[in-house]
C-alpha cells in the first residue's frame, strides 16, 4: 500500500486503480448484506406474526391473564376460555408421535445408507418421499376408515391387556383418541425425519466407516460406533425439525384425535390440540371474545413451537462430543 | 493357527495374548511368510486395477509397496484384509493365504479377517465421539472383551507400542481428535495394535505428517516389525529405503519387481523399476 502511494500517480489514474479493486469488495459486501437481510427477514416475519396474534388476542389476554394457560374450561357460550387441555393435547400427541417416529426414522435412514443392498435403496427412498407427498386430509381419511378400525380391533386391546396396569392404557376404547392422533402425526413426520437423517448419515466421512471396519466391526457395529455416534448432533436436529412439524400438524390429527377438550391419563381417551381447535372453531366464532381466545390459542401454539426449538438448541449446545462415549459401552 | 471361521473373536484375541510369538511351522520355507498372494486380480466394475499379482510377504518384516499414483497400491493393500470390498462392484480372482488359510474362500467372514489383519490409513481417523482411551480399546470391546483390568493393561501397552503413552497418559479421557495430526496417527496405530493383529497394513501412513512426526512413525514401524508383519505403501523412496526389508514395485496394476529392498534400490533388474526409483518417471 505504502509503496503505491509513495510513487507519484496522477489523481485520475489512482482513482482508476481503486475502481479496479472495488468491484470484488463490493460484491462481498453486497452478498453479506443480502444474506443478512434474508436472515433478518425471517426473524422479522416471526416477530410480526407473533405481534399480530398478540394484538388480536389482547382483550382475552387482559381478561383471562395466566388463567388462560392453567384452566380447563372451554365454554364459548359462557365466554370462559381455558386452553390447558389443548396445550396438553398438543404436547402429548407430539410426544407420542416422536416416540414412534424417531426410532423408526433413524433406523430406516441407517438401513438406507449403511445396510440395504444398493438396488433397494432408491425405490425405498422414493416410497418414503411419496409418503411425504400424501395430502394431510387424505391421510386423515385413511386414519378414520382404515387405521382407527384396525387399531380398535387389534393393537388397542392388546395394549390394554398387557399394559392395562398403567394409567395410560385403561378405560373404554372408542377409537378416536390421543393415541390415534399421536400415531397419525408419527406417520406424517416420519418422511421428513427419515430423509433429513439420511442426508446426515450420508455426510459421515467414509474414513470413519473404514476405521470401524478395519477393526473387524460388523455392519451393525460400524453403523453404531462410526456412523450414528458421529452423526448424533445432526440427528438430534432432524428430530427437532420433526417435532416442529408435529406440534403444528392440523388436518389429519383433527380427524382422528376425537376433539374433546379434556385431560385424561388414558391415551385411549379422546383429546384436542391447539391446532385442531383453531381449525375447527374459527369459522363458528361469533363473539369478539371467542375470536380473541382463538387468536390467543394461535399465540400459544407459536410460543410453544419457538420455545421448544430454543430449548432444543440449548440442549444441543450442552451435548459435548465426549458424552457420546457411552455409545461404546 | 485357529480356523478363520470357527474362532470366536474373543477367543482368538485372548489366545494371541498368551502366545508370545507365532511358531513357525516346519513345512514352511525360510523366511516364513505370513501372507502368500497368488495370481491375484482385482476389478472395479469392468476396470482391472490389479493384474495377476503373485507375492509372498515375509513374517516380522516390513514390505514396502511403491509405484506411481494410480498403479493399484491401495487396492492391493486393501485386498489383504478385504477392505476393498467396501467399494461396491469389486471382484477378486486368485488367492490370498493368511497363515495358510484363504481369505477369500466362501466361508470366511471378512470381519474376522480384519481382526487378524489390521489397517492404518493415510489420513488419521480417530473416532471423534470417543476419548483417547476408548479409541484404543474399541476394537477389543467389539471383540466382546469386558474385563476392565485386561482392557487397561492392553490400553497402556498399545499406547506404549505406538510411542504415545508418555504424551497422553494424563489425558486419556480427552477426545481423540484433541491430539495433533501426528499424535492422532499414532493413536490410530495404537488402536490397530490393541487387537493384536498378525499383520499391520499401512497405506501412506506419513503422507499427511510433518518430518518430525514422520520420523517418529518410521521409528515406530521399525520397532513394530519385531512383533508384527507390516505392509506399507509409500510415495517416499527414501522412506521405503529406510524402513523396509522388502520392496514391491507396482506399475499399471502389475507387480514389476519384488525383492529385498537393498537389491531393488541398488541393483534393480527391471528398467522400469530403476527409472521410477531414480525419479525418471512417476
Ligand atoms: N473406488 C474405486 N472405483 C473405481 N475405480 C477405482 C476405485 N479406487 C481405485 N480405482 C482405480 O483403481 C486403480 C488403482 O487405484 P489405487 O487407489 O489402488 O491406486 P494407488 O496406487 O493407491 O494410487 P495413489 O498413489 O494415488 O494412492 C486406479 O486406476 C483407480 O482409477
Ligand atoms: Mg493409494
Amino acid at each position: 500500500m505504502t509503496t503505491i502511494s509513495a510513487v507519484h500517480i496522477p489523481l485520475e489514474e489512482r482513482s482508476a486503480q481503486t475502481r479496479m479493486a472495488s468491484p470484488s469488495r463490493f460484491g462481498d459486501k453486497a452478498f453479506e448484506l443480502l444474506t443478512l437481510t434474508m436472515a433478518l427477514a425471517v426473524v422479522v416475519l416471526i416477530i410480526l406474526i407473533g405481534w399480530q396474534l398478540w394484538n388480536g388476542s389482547s382483550l382475552a389476554i387482559k381478561k383471562f391473564g395466566f388463567r388462560f394457560l392453567t384452566t380447563s374450561t372451554w365454554d364459548p357460550v359462557a365466554e370462559q376460555f381455558g386452553a390447558l387441555p389443548f396445550i396438553y393435547g398438543t404436547l402429548v400427541s407430539s410426544l407420542i408421535a416422536l416416540l414412534i417416529a424417531v426410532p423408526l426414522s433413524i433406523a430406516t435412514a441407517a438401513y438406507l445408507t449403511e445396510l440395504a443392498p444398493l438396488w433397494i435403496r432408491q425405490p425405498l427412498v422414493s416410497l418414503i418421499e411419496m409418503l411425504a407427498a400424501i395430502p394431510s386430509v387424505i391421510l386423515g381419511l385413511w386414519g378414520i376408515f382404515v387405521m382407527i378400525p384396525w387399531l380398535r380391533e387389534y393393537p388397542f386391546p392388546l395394549l390394554k391387556r398387557f399394559f392395562g396396569w398403567t394409567p395410560f392404557f385403561t378405560g373404554p376404547i372408542y377409537g378416536p383418541s390421543m393415541l390415534a392422533g399421536g400415531i397419525i402425526i408419527a406417520v406424517m413426520i416420519l418422511p421428513i425425519i427419515t430423509s433429513v437423517s439420511r442426508e446426515i448419515l450420508r455426510s459421515v466421512p467414509n474414513l470413519q466407516r473404514e476405521a470401524a471396519y478395519a477393526l473387524g466391526a460388523t455392519r451393525w457395529e460400524a453403523t453404531r460406533i462410526a456412523v450414528l455416534s458421529y452423526a448424533k448432533k445432526g440427528l438430534f436436529g432432524a428430530v427437532i425439525l420433526g417435532l416442529g412439524r408435529a406440534l403444528g400438524e392440523t388436518m389429519a390429527v383433527t380427524m382422528v384425535i376425537g376433539n374433546t377438550p379434556q385431560i385424561a391419563a388414558s391415551l385411549f381417551q379422546p383429546g384436542y390440540t391447539l391446532a385442531s381447535v383453531l381449525a375447527n372453531e374459527f369459522t363458528e366464532a361469533t363473539t369478539d371474545m371467542y375470536v380473541q381466545a382463538l387468536f390467543e390459542i394461535g399465540f400459544v401454539l407459536l410460543g410453544i413451537t419457538i420455545l421448544v426449538n430454543l430449548l432444543a438448541q440449548l440442549l444441543l449446545r450442552t451435548i459435548r462430543t465426549t458424552s457420546a462415549t457411552r455409545a461404546v459401552q | 493357527m485357529d480356523n478363520l471361521v470357527m474362532t470366536t473373536p474373543e477367543r482368538s484375541v485372548m489366545d494371541r495374548v498368551d502366545r508370545p510369538a507365532e511358531p513357525i511351522p516346519a513345512d514352511e520355507a525360510v523366511p516364513a511368510c505370513t501372507l502368500r498372494i497368488k495370481d491375484l486380480s482385482i476389478w472395479y466394475g469392468d476396470k482391472r486395477a490389479i493384474d495377476n499379482v503373485t507375492l509372498d510377504i515375509a513374517s516380522n518384516a516390513v514390505t514396502a509397496i511403491i509405484g506411481p499414483s494410480g498403479c493399484g497400491k491401495s487396492t492391493f493393500i486393501r485386498s489383504l484384509n478385504r477392505m476393498h470390498e467396501l467399494v461396491p462392484k469389486t471382484r477378486v480372482e486368485g488367492t490370498v493365504l493368511l497363515q495358510g488359510e484363504d481369505l477369500y474362500s466362501s466361508n470366511v467372514d471378512p470381519a474376522i479377517v480384519r481382526r487378524r489383519v489390521g489397517m492404518v490409513f493415510q489420513k488419521s481417523n480417530p473416532f471423534p465421539t470417543m476419548s483417547i482411551g476408548e479409541n484404543v480399546i474399541i476394537g477389543l470391546r467389539l471383540n466382546g472383551v469386558r474385563n476392565q483390568k485386561f482392557l487397561n493393561e492392553r490400553l497402556e501397552r498399545s499406547l506404549r507400542m505406538a510411542a504415545l503413552w508418555d504424551e497422553v497418559k494424563d489425558d486419556l479421557h480427552k477426545p481423540g481428535t484433541s491430539l495433533s495430526g501426528g499424535q492422532q496417527q499414532r493413536l490410530c496405530i495404537a488402536r490397530a495394535l490393541a487387537v493384536e493383529p498378525e499383520v499391520l497394513l499401512m497405506d501412506e501412513p506419513c503422507s499427511a505428517l510433518d518430518p518430525i512426526a514422520t520420523a517418529k512413525i518410521e521409528e515406530l514401524i521399525y520397532e513394530l516389525k519385531t512383533t508384527y508383519t507390516i505392509v506399507t505403501v509409500t510415495h517416499n523412496m527414501q522412506q521405503a529405503g529406510r524402513i523396509s526389508d522388502y520392496t514391491a514395485f507396482f506399475y499399471l496394476g502389475r507387480l514389476i519387481e519384488f525383492g529385498p529392498t537393498t537389491k531393488i534400490f541398488t541393483n534393480p533388474s527391471e528398467r522400469q523399476t530403476e527409472d521410477y526409483i531414480t525419479g525418471r518417471f512417476g
